[in-house]
């Protein structure tokens, strides 16, 4: 292994990170153009998420060359963003709407050979560094997400429990929630939607469930292996329930998935906030607020809009 | 529908968009009958509330005629005649038990935009931008109202539009201004800007005992009305050092309490306001803050300082140092106007208040914006506009 080489690998990485740059820019510039040549519907949804995709090809593109070419860590990142993008190429395969097939298989091909490249030259680097990063970063390894929030609602602990106890509310404030079904005694089903679409389902147990705290976990077969408590304490001076919800989960593909969810806005603390601020709505007054602004502040406040919110939801 | 839309800084069209549909169990769509612009509507129209869009409608001083309920809406019949609240509460959490109305916690569906800008966030309030919730206005002809079970106050048919219009918002806001006073028998209060709310406010600090009232302006017409139909002393602040005049106004003591009744869009005589003016311009303060600076240079020593006029985020040269060293209260928030309806409704039905004396103006919701134009620059010796769709 001598300089040779690593001057070989380094070229290589450099050349990756010109075509991230290349492909980030158009994603962020012209989606329709490119959901067109690779052959995905061409709609709002698509645009928004080539853009994202662009903003991670294009900082990916920017990280590796600004190491002087010379980092595997970046290589590896850009690996694991070809795993994202033959997943949700796939994906679209699969849901059959509006796409071109044989244009994305295509597409699929190419990223596979790109990913190759990825590979070859990450491993190079990886060695030529004399740094075991090639472990550190496996795709394998995970990486467990904890987030823990508290809101207080008014009304007594009991009702509070009795409401997360139904688990078939969960899905109603739980906006990545699709559905929760009891399967009897301390078992469940739960279905959750994923970013581009993706579902994600697993069986899970309840292992503690008392009016002041509620436990579960995955199963062990589970996808996203997660585990979470909800404790229900009363607030001191008759305000109501000190609401505290802990979660813990581990995203396929560690570090890039947790780099992935962020890049959607999905930051898991912010979620879990705006979930709770919406359970406590759904108790304090039997429904949550909505406006045409409420998902995204690129809605005009007019009936127009609320009228197409409205139509997404139940 | 028509209504008004926000198309920008300075830009204002009545356009035709879809008319509202209930969403919720507990909203009612009201037929708007009678509306008003607001001098917080000015802020908007002058591009100082941040998460504003285009096409955003505007309005919150509104009542009118309820033409359908959601299911969960016992207390109101379609037909009803209702005057409605312009911050959105949801009469069942914490804040609304304690009647803290304009603090709802879950009538802002944006909540987390406000808690970025404010650290928590308030109630969501009609076409009052995306950070308050973006909830279609009510310069419209037809508004969707959420949580109509709580807010909307129905009225006798023997009162007019404009008798009962402004319990919306600034009839209970300069009240809420002359409660948070606390006046006691022989108090002098000095309320800065002769606008609707500080009339309102005059009117109220008198209702709530106060014995003088001096109020500042540099409008003669709106300081005209202040002294005529309100009661008020006059300082011209263009004219007269308002601190000196006060001083002397009040035996020496300065005033026992003082209402910003302005806000962040204030004008000064002097070079604050060339200072505050540049420094929003640059976007290095968002308020120009001088009424509030001045009316706490001018209270007495431990006096009250009520801050009903609006701003959004930050100023610069607040005088902290006055109010730790001078034993000053500071109090202040959106009007809690649920809480204020039912009593000033009586106060105008046992003739107390007749709050039609604001009134200059009246027009076709067609014209809004031209209403908007000669409010804001005062033209035409404009103190209020009210508009019929």
């Amino acid at each position: 292994m001598g300089a040779q080489q690593r001057n070989a690998d380094s070229t290589l990485a450099k050349g990756l990170g010109w075509f991230s740059i290349g492909l980030g820019l158009a994603e962020l510039a012209a989606p329709a153009s490119v959901a067109r040549l690779i052959g995905v519907r061409d709609d709002e949804a698509a645009r928004r998420l080539l853009r994202a995709y662009g903003a991670r090809e294009l900082a990916n593109g920017v990280a590796i060359l600004g190491s002087g070419a010379d980092d595997a860590e970046w290589l590896w990142t850009r690996a694991a963003g070809d795993v994202l993008d033959l997943a949700t190429m796939s994906a679209a395969i699969r849901r059959n709407d509006g796409t071109d097939v044989r244009k994305l298989a295509l597409g699929m091909a190419s990223v596979a050979g790109v990913m190759v490249a990825d590979v070859i030259a990450a491993r190079g680097l990886s060695q030529t560094n004399g740094q075991d990063r090639v472990t550190r970063m496996r795709p394998r390894q995970r990486t467990s997400i904890r987030v823990s929030k508290t809101f207080t609602i008014n009304a007594q602990p009991d009702e509070v429990y009795s409401f997360w106890r139904q688990l078939d509310n969960l899905p109603r404030f739980m906006r990545h929630l699709e559905s929760v079904e009891p399967l009897g005694g301390r078992m469940s089903h739960w279905v959750a939607r994923g970013p581009a679409g993706m579902r994600i389902g697993w069986d899970a147990e309840m292992i503690e469930d008392t009016p002041q705290r509620i436990s579960w976990r995955s199963l062990d077969r589970a996808d996203v292996s997660n585990s979470g408590t909800v404790e229900f304490r009363p607030a001191p001076g008759d305000r109501g329930t000190e609401l505290r919800v802990r979660l813990q989960y581990d995203p396929p593909g560690g570090r890039a998935a947790k780099w992935f969810a962020k890049l959607f806005g999905e930051e898991p603390e912010q979620q879990l906030h705006e979930d709770l601020r919406r359970v406590k709505s759904l108790i304090e007054t039997g429904e949550i607020s909505q406006t045409p602004g409420s998902s995204s502040v690129f809605h005009p406040a007019q009936p127009s809009a609320a009228r197409r919110a409205a139509g997404g939801r139940r | 529908m028509r209504a008004t839309c926000w198309m920008g800084t300075h830009n204002i069209q009545v356009r035709s968009v879809p008319d509202p549909q209930i969403l919720n169990p507990r909203d009612a769509i009201v037929r708007v009958t009678s509306t008003a612009i607001c001098g917080s509507d000015v802020h908007l129209y002058d591009g100082f509330i941040p998460t504003m869009q285009r096409g955003d409608v505007l309005g919150h001083e509104f009542m009118g005629e309820v033409v359908e309920t959601g299911e969960a809406v016992s207390n109101l019949r379609v037909g009803d005649r209702v005057v409605v609240p312009f911050p959105i509460a949801c009469g069942h959490c914490n804040m609304c038990e304690r009647e803290m109305y304009s603090l709802c916690e879950n009538s802002n569906p944006n909540a987390s935009m406000a808690e970025q800008l404010w650290g928590y966030s308030p109630c969501g309030i009609f076409g009052y931008s995306h950070m308050l919730g973006g909830y279609a206005g009510g310069q419209a002809e037809y508004v969707r109202v959420p949580f109509a079970d709580v807010g909307p106050l129905k009225v006798p048919d023997h009162l007019e539009d404009e008798q009962v219009l402004f319990l919306s918002d600034i009839l209970p806001t300069g009240y809420m201004a002359a409660e948070n006073c606390n006046i006691q028998p022989g108090d002098i209060v000095a309320v800065w800007g002769c606008g609707p709310v500080g009339q309102f406010a005059i009117k109220s600090a008198y209702m709530l005992g106060a014995e003088r009232v001096i109020a500042i302006d540099r409008f003669e017409y709106r300081m005209r009305i202040a002294r005529e139909r309100a009661g008020a002393e006059t300082i011209n602040y263009e004219e007269t050092d308002v601190w000196d005049a006060i001083r002397e106004m009040t035996g020496g003591r300065g005033a026992d309490s003082c209402i910003d009744a302005v806000g962040m869009e204030a004008h000064a005589a002097n070079a604050w306001h060339i200072y505050d003016k540049a420094k929003t311009v640059l976007m290095m303060e968002t308020e120009r803050g001088a009424a509030l600076r001045q009316a706490i240079m001018c209270v007495r020593n431990g006096g009250h300082v009520s801050v009903a006029g609006v701003y959004g985020g930050f100023m610069d040269k607040f005088p902290i140092g006055a109010i730790v060293n001078r034993s000053l209260t500071i109090k202040s928030g959106q009007t809690h106007v649920h809480r204020y309806m039912r009593p000033l409704l009586e106060r105008i039905e046992a003739g107390d208040v007749d709050p039609r004396f604001i009134i200059t103006h009246r027009l076709n919701l067609n014209d809004a914006a031209t209403g908007y134009d000669i409010f804001r620059d005062k033209e035409d010796e404009c103190l209020k506009v009210v508009m019929k769709p």
